[in-house]
């Protein structure tokens, strides 16, 4: 293991093929690891320690290990065995699935460290294995295989020095991306040629971003003075990433083994809790005060109770030596210690298994949901933390990006202006593509397509094998690029006669309107960057004209042109962003050769920078693109994804907020939010942008009077004391809040002078009082900001982020719930989320029907196991009373032991895997449903408090009617007696059919497994018994259950005192349903399921008028809005 | 520095340490299974408890526990039971003189207690000692015994387990049956007479057939060997303390001599609480024409060799008839009883609500 933070300053040097280039220089070898790939935890010879360490951390582990220790030292009422044997098994089960788990990866690494690799040494291809390849080693990569390790690009079988590489398993985008050799080395394409090469590499030391590298090459040939060259991520080939269409290439290793960029963009992610877990945790600490007042109390009730000597040492009964001659202070230790170990079945070790066995096993129904597969990505939901999977049934906040989320990123190019002249294809005439309205002069068109046809980074790709981003030009050619914007851009020129044929050798071939092919020569490409806003290519055409065309975002675009041919164009963008469209305005200049020049040598500079690369070419970016002429704009359609309004529609009625967050611009973003009914016609908007508050000097004034303006509408809307419920705001007038980038930083980041500094809070209070938010002009961070901000606020509700693009990883790790969308921005998204689904509309499923299931059922889980246990150890504690606070144990070891493992376990698991209180289609066609788990309903301390209850009268009428029928222990028709066992052995009966029929009323979904864990279980109990029982067993110290069981079944009156304690047990609950039931029926409001607002109805062309009404819902759920339709 | 990936996983585009359920390569049809299992639609018997199915359900307990109710307690009130105390608490009782009698007192103090029975014990009548306030629940005394020595196993008959302490050896030599249980068995002996015309007739009073049967003929065993010379098998262990005699020595009858006296196995059927009853002896009926046990003049002789009046305990003698229930126990009926007439009477009382509410809202329940 090597790379440490500290190493990541500085550069490295490497020497190409370890050959030292001069004498002079004194070259210092610096320490690389090598190129071996360690994702294993464990080696064989650590793996117990370790293992058993990183369990044992686990502190309820660790609280079963204390209790079994005491149990080794102490002498106490159970053996160790009762409780050693559960955590045994549990963590033997634990270290079984994590040493499994890390075989497959030790045989992964294996699979990648021992697999062939070729590396030039002295001219010779020699065949090492991968782990040997050291930084600088010279190594040949041939098609199809993956590269060993980060590699500088030298040399390629292919003439230009290019080759293609897909990155899929790094960030999951298909599609080939060109990578360029060293200028000066891609000619040594031969064993021998690569091996005459001299030359030092210097960059920077490993960092994770797969997207930034900045190096530099010296290439020393004899007695000249080194001639250096940049490097920059276009020279460098990631370990990962697989060699496409070349034959073969020579590269040599600057990061190996773990410091390669994909090795560290695999450190762990954090851990996510789920709310769950916190209520375990607190059920947990009452527990545990409970089993401590317990212990307490029959400690303190021993000695009162043995201070009369003849309760403490009876004739019959004396006391060993070692006990006579224990200190008293000791012996109250240990009493206690013993007490605890007794009663500490109250705190179940087996529930930890099976939440965590429910929680695995139930995030396959997830992966197996056939909805959720998406028969064009041929791909379903994927589950990557099963942690979570019932905090999807406690949403309440929503963040969702739009591009590609809400919308389906697959452009479509709907029109242009060109000199704000509309140009549009038009749907009624299919014959006649092109409809004018008004025409700019023919030069101007053309120039305006020339630019689209040339701005680009679209390649050409011949072969079906690539399943990226396709548009089908002739045959089986198809454009490929990273953004599906320029396809769309380079398909939209092609309508208007313009298509762009690839490129050659730095020349871009366009087939004009007159079917020529005109050749450009392609001398720079300024690539987009999310601060500029806009790419640029400088091109020099045949006559040898030199032209910079532009394109990007109107607001980038405008400052940087003549300003006063920026009207016309301006209300068309302005018309178009209102309808939804993404727009982008396109620019030229033409330079003189002297203004190339210096432009060449500025940026050839800025490339060659070793330090702040990226900083001087956005700064030199910024100077060239200037002064430059608008020709025109284009609009292109973002599509909606299918049912994402309905999905909104949903997710609004089931009480979340919405909140879109979106790097678009605010018109787009808006209309979007309109189409997909996030705003709705009666939705009062609020505006908090640029547009509102101005660019003024008073900006922060003007904000200032604009957030006390809302926030004062807000309060008189929203009285205060509205009962309480957070999602009350259901019942007033709607209102929406829009906000961008710019604005958003003042508030979080108000400068020093300002008067109040508490905008942050207002600004807060506003957003929670708002149905929906639309946050645009985001950057990424500042999504993370947002979902933090509101994570944090009073009562920490829970969010859950979705999004599929790279920029939307941020706020995926920062909610609480992270949901990709397996889109076509690429992989970063579901790789880093919790759950990914393929479309934003499987996300109602996953909420309501996927998320309100889970949530029910590990609620009822995790109750039912901390009753279960009450229940079962009451007797216990309250037959202390009667033995003298002995410690005696009611129940046969084995009793204890089975009973949580065996008796009771599976007939919960299967409940908390299988139950549907509500059917799947009723979950999700009834979003207002969901409000009834809302804030942790369940976990709440009233139904766990109920439950308590329950358990702790089951435990008294288990207990107290064995007792009143023990009064008289000759229960046989034979006149003999029963014993202690008996006794125990009843109340054990009782208990075991009791909670698992008491699970029996609560299930409502009964399959067949149900049937037969819950039947299978108890006749195992009694089939078990009678085993028990029926065999003096050899090695055991004590026969005490010989034949116990048998003959408390011959007792009938046993039989009778049976069926009725389960039945007076049980009645509370029957009554409880019955009153349910009862008075439901009496406040009968037949309860019609909300109807929602179809989106797909409208588009129909029905028109409705939509009237809110509210209606008074009777039950305590709290007021619901109901929507109803009349139909106008 | 764990780095948490695998690369096989990567390759086929899953996630690294997560728990990706899919299988199979990015290539692979993934398409979930169209199983009912796996979609989650079972079928499934979906139950709904409505008033309709609940109310005519309490009155069906209702009707059925109360006569079984009934049943029971009629059953348990014609059991005959007598019980007398003759712990001798109280000074004018015949065996207040045995008081504060011990372990080794010789001779034995006896004592003889006259009673009257009002009703004749018609079946056949079991005879129990009962005593109160004595812990044989206690975790010290419960624990105290070695099965697999009463078991007969040779080894443990001349080592017995270390749970006897401190009724594991005397003076050196181990103890048969070792631990307090055993050490404190019962030993006070019962002889019932009947007066008639003033002359005290004994009533032959079995005792066999007193405990389980599988206790008896499996669970305790003696050591094997001659089953004849008893003696011999207890060579080189010691009786225990409190014994006025080895074990060898509690009945003249082999069958019922050694580990398998059946006095004995009852006494090591350790009692659930602290006060009980444990079977003495029976008494059989020996025609049909004439009750077990007529009504009239009984005396109860009793050599007082138990002492519980150190702990404040109570010692009874318990005459009864049993039934096919048991002994006689009133909880169960009238626990029955109880819940079956609350049964009956909530499903009057919702039968009433769910009427009166269901009529009101049919005609008042329309939605604004």
């Amino acid at each position: 293991m090597c790379a440490g933070e500290e190493k990541r300053v500085g550069t490295r040097t490497v020497l190409a093929g370890h050959r030292p280039v001069s004498e002079t220089d004194a070259y210092v070898a610096q320490k690389f690891c090598d190129n071996r790939i360690v994702s294993s935890k464990y080696t064989v010879w650590n793996f117990l320690p370790k293992n058993l360490f990183e369990q044992f951390r686990r502190i309820a582990n660790f609280y079963f290990l204390i209790i079994f220790l005491v149990q080794v030292i102490v002498d106490t009422p159970t053996s160790p065995v009762t409780s050693g044997l559960p955590l045994f098994f549990v963590i033997t089960v634990t270290a079984i699935k994590q040493g499994y788990e890390d075989w497959l990866r030790h045989r992964a690494d294996n699979e990648v460290n021992k697999s062939n690799v070729f590396v030039i040494e002295n001219a010779k291809q020699v065949r090492k294995e991968s782990e040997k390849i050291k930084v600088g080693d010279i190594v040949e990569v041939k098609a199809d295989e993956t590269f060993p390790c980060d590699l500088i690009f030298l040399a390629s079988s292919s003439p230009d020095g290019t080759c293609y590489v897909t990155t899929a398993s790094l960030d999951g985008e298909s599609n080939f991306k060109t990578h360029y050799a060293v200028r000066d080395t891609m000619v040594l394409c031969t064993h021998e040629a690569i091996d005459s090469l001299a030359a030092t590499i210097e960059c920077e030391q490993p960092q994770p971003d797969l997207y930034k590298f900045v190096g530099r090459i010296n290439i020393y040939t004899s007695n000249q003075e080194p001639i250096a060259r940049s490097l920059g991520p276009e020279n460098l080939l990631l370990k990962g990433s697989t060699l496409k269409n070349t034959k073969k290439i020579y590269g040599v290793a600057v990061y190996t083994g773990m410091e390669t960029k994909m090795a560290l963009n695999y450190q762990g992610k954090s851990q996510k809790r789920s709310a769950v877990e916190k209520s375990i945790n607190a059920f947990l600490v009452v527990y545990l005060c409970m089993l401590l007042s317990k212990a307490t109390v029959c400690t303190t009730m021993k000695y009162v109770w043995q201070s009369n000597p003849f309760n403490d040492e009876p004739w019959y009964n004396e006391k060993t030596k070692k006990e006579k001659e224990a200190f008293k202070v000791l012996r109250m230790f240990t009493d206690f210690l013993s007490f605890m170990v007794l009663f500490n079945f109250i705190i179940p070790v087996s529930m930890y298994v099976t939440v965590e066995m429910q929680k695995f096993l139930g995030s396959f129904f997830i992966s197996w949901d056939k909805e959720m597969y998406d028969e064009e990505i041929k791909e379903g939901a994927l589950v990557n933390t099963s942690d979570l999977n019932e905090e999807l049934g406690q949403v309440e906040y929503v963040f969702t990006d739009k591009t590609g989320t809400l919308t389906e990123n697959s452009m479509e190019f709907i029109e242009c202006c060109i000199d704000g002249h509309k140009y549009k294809e038009s749907i009624s005439e299919v014959d006649g593509p092109l409809k004018y309205y008004g025409k700019a002069e023919k030069c101007r068109e053309e120039l305006f397509l020339r630019a689209l046809c040339l701005c680009h980074t679209v390649q050409i790709k011949e072969g079906d094998q690539v399943d990226g981003l396709i548009g089908h030009l002739e045959h089986r050619a198809t454009y490929i690029s990273s953004s599906p914007d320029e396809i769309a851009l380079v398909k939209g020129a092609k309508k208007y006669g313009f298509s762009f044929l690839g490129l050659e050798n730095d020349y871009m071939k366009v087939k004009n309107q007159n079917n020529e092919t005109e050749r450009y020569q392609l001398l720079h490409i300024l690539n987009f960057d999310p601060v500029r806003r806009r790419m640029s290519v400088i091109v020099r055409t045949i006559t040898g004209k030199l032209f910079l065309f532009c394109k990007g975002a109107d607001s980038s675009i405008f400052p940087k042109v003549q300003q006063d041919e920026i009207q016309q164009t301006k209300a068309h963008v302005d018309r178009n962003a209102m309808d939804g469209y993404r727009t982008l305005c396109v620019a030229f200049k033409e330079l003189s050769q002297a203004e190339y020049d210096q432009i060449d040598k500025q940026i050839c500079e800025a490339k060659m920078a070793l330090q702040d690369r990226e900083e001087k070419m956005a700064k030199v970016f910024e100077d060239i693109e200037a002064n430059m002429h608008l020709i025109g704009a284009t609009a292109v359609e973002d599509k909606l994804q299918e049912q994402a309004a309905e999905t909104i529609e949903a997710l609004h009625a089931a009480g979340m907020k919405v909140w879109v967050l979106t790097g678009d611009k605010m018109e787009t973003a808006k209309s979007t939010c309109y189409a997909c009914r996030l705003f709705q016609t009666n939705t009062e908007l609020l505006e908090l942008t640029t547009k509102t508050v101005g660019h003024s000097e008073r900006k922060e004034d003007r904000l200032h009077e604009l957030l006390m303006e809302y926030r004062k509408r807000l309060l008189q809307d929203f009285p205060k004391n509205r009962g309480g419920r957070k999602r009350s705001w259901m019942l007033n007038q709607e209102y929406g809040l829009i906000i961008d980038g710019s604005t958003l930083s003042l508030i979080l980041n108000p400068s020093q002078d300002s008067s109040s500094s508490n905008y942050k809070t207002i600004f807060l209070q506003i957003c929670l009082k708002c149905t929906a938010v639309l946050c645009c002009r985001m950057a990424p961070l500042q999504k993370a900001q947002i979902v933090r901000m509101v994570k944090s606020t009073k009562g920490s509700p829970i969010t859950l982020s979705i999004g599929d693009g790279a920029n939307d990883v941020s706020m995926i790790l920062e909610a609480h719930v992270g949901i990709g969308i397996k889109g076509k921005e690429g992989r970063q998204a579901s790789r880093n989320s919790d759950y990914a689904v393929p479309k934003f509309k499987h996300l109602r499923k996953l909420l309501l029907a996927h998320g309100h299931l889970y949530y029910v059922r590990i609620a009822h889980l995790v109750q039912y196991f901390f009753y279960k246990n009450l229940c079962f150890i009451l007797p216990q504690f309250l037959y202390q009373f009667f033995c003298g606070f002995s410690q005696q144990p009611l129940y046969d070891a084995a009793y204890l032991t089975m009973y949580n493992i065996c008796f009771t376990s599976l007939p919960i698991l299967a409940y908390s895997l299988l139950e549907q209180h509500i059917n799947i289609e009723t979950l999700t066609s009834d979003p207002q449903l969901y409000m009834k788990i809302s804030d942790n309903a369940m976990l709440q301390w009233k139904p766990f408090l109920y439950w308590t209850f329950l358990g702790a009268f089951e435990g008294l009428v288990f207990f107290f009617g064995v007792y009143y029928l023990f009064q008289n222990s000759s229960l046989e028709d034979n006149g003999k007696v029963f014993g202690n066992w008996t006794f125990g052995t009843i109340v054990f009966t009782i208990l075991v059919f009791t909670v698992t029929l008491k699970l029996a009323l609560d299930t409502r979904f009964w399959t067949w497994m149900n049937h037969f864990v819950i039947w299978g279980s108890l006749a195992f109990y009694v089939f078990f018994s009678f085993f028990w029982g029926g065999i003096i067993w050899p090695f055991l110290k004590q026969q005490r259950m010989y034949f116990v069981f048998a003959h408390m079944v011959t007792s009938l009156s046993t039989w009778l005192a049976i069926i009725l304690l389960i039945f007076i047990s049980l009645f509370p609950e029957i009554l409880l349903i019955v009153f349910k039931n009862v008075r439901r029926k009496a406040q009968n409001a037949p309860f019609d399921p909300p109807m929602l607002l179809s989106y797909k109805r409208m588009e129909n062309g029905c028109i409705f008028k939509w009237k809110p009404q509210e209606v008074i819902n009777l039950t305590e759920r709290g007021p619901l809005r109901i929507l109803q339709m009349q139909r106008c | 520095m764990a780095v948490n990936y695998s690369a096989k996983e990567d390759a086929d585009g899953h996630p690294s340490g997560g728990l990706g359920a899919t299988g199979g390569g990015a290539a692979k049809t993934r398409k979930p299974d169209n199983t009912a299992f796996k979609q989650q639609r079972l079928p499934a018997w979906q139950p709904i408890l409505t008033a309709g199915t609940v109310l005519p359900a309490f009155f069906v307990i209702g009707l059925v526990f109360i006569p079984i109710g009934i049943g029971i307690f009629v059953t348990s009130n014609n059991i005959r039971e007598y019980e007398i105390d003759y712990t001798g608490i109280e000074p004018t009782s015949p065996c207040n003189k045995c008081l504060n009698v011990s372990w080794n007192s010789t001779p034995s103090c006896t004592c003889t207690i006259n009673f009257t029975l009002d009703h004749p014990f018609e079946s056949n009548v079991f005879m129990y000692y009962g005593l109160s306030n004595f812990y044989q629940n206690h975790r010290r005394y419960v624990k105290s015994r070695d099965d697999s020595q009463l078991n007969g196993d040779n080894g443990s008959l001349l080592n017995p387990s270390k749970e006897c302490e401190p009724y594991r050896t005397s003076e050196d030599k181990p103890i048969a049956p070792c631990g307090a249980i055993a050490n404190s068995m019962f030993n006070d002996t019962l002889v019932l007479y009947r007066i008639d015309n003033e002359t005290r007739v004994p009533i032959h009073l079995n005792k066999k057939g007193i405990a389980w049967w599988t206790d008896k003929n499996v669970k305790f065993r003696n050591p094997s060997g001659d089953a004849n010379n008893l003696t011999a098998l207890f060579q080189g262990t010691t009786k225990p303390v409190n014994w006025p005699k080895p074990v060898y020595m509690l009945d003249s009858d082999p069958d019922n001599n050694g580990f398998i006296n059946e006095d004995f196995i009852v006494w090591m059927r350790t009692a659930a609480l602290p006060t009980f009853r444990k079977l003495y002896r029976l008494i059989e009926r020996k025609n049909n024409l004439q009750p077990t046990l007529e009504a009239g003049q009984y005396s109860l002789d009793i050599t007082y060799n138990y002492p519980v009046h150190s702990f404040d305990g109570r010692k009874r003698m318990i005459l009864s008839t049993i039934s096919w229930m048991g002994g006689k126990n009133p909880f169960l009926g009238i626990a029955y009883i109880t819940v079956g007439s609350i049964c009956f009477f909530l499903g009057v009382v919702l039968l009433i609500i769910h009427h009166r509410f269901g009529n009101r809202n049919t005609s008042a329940d329309i939605p604004n």
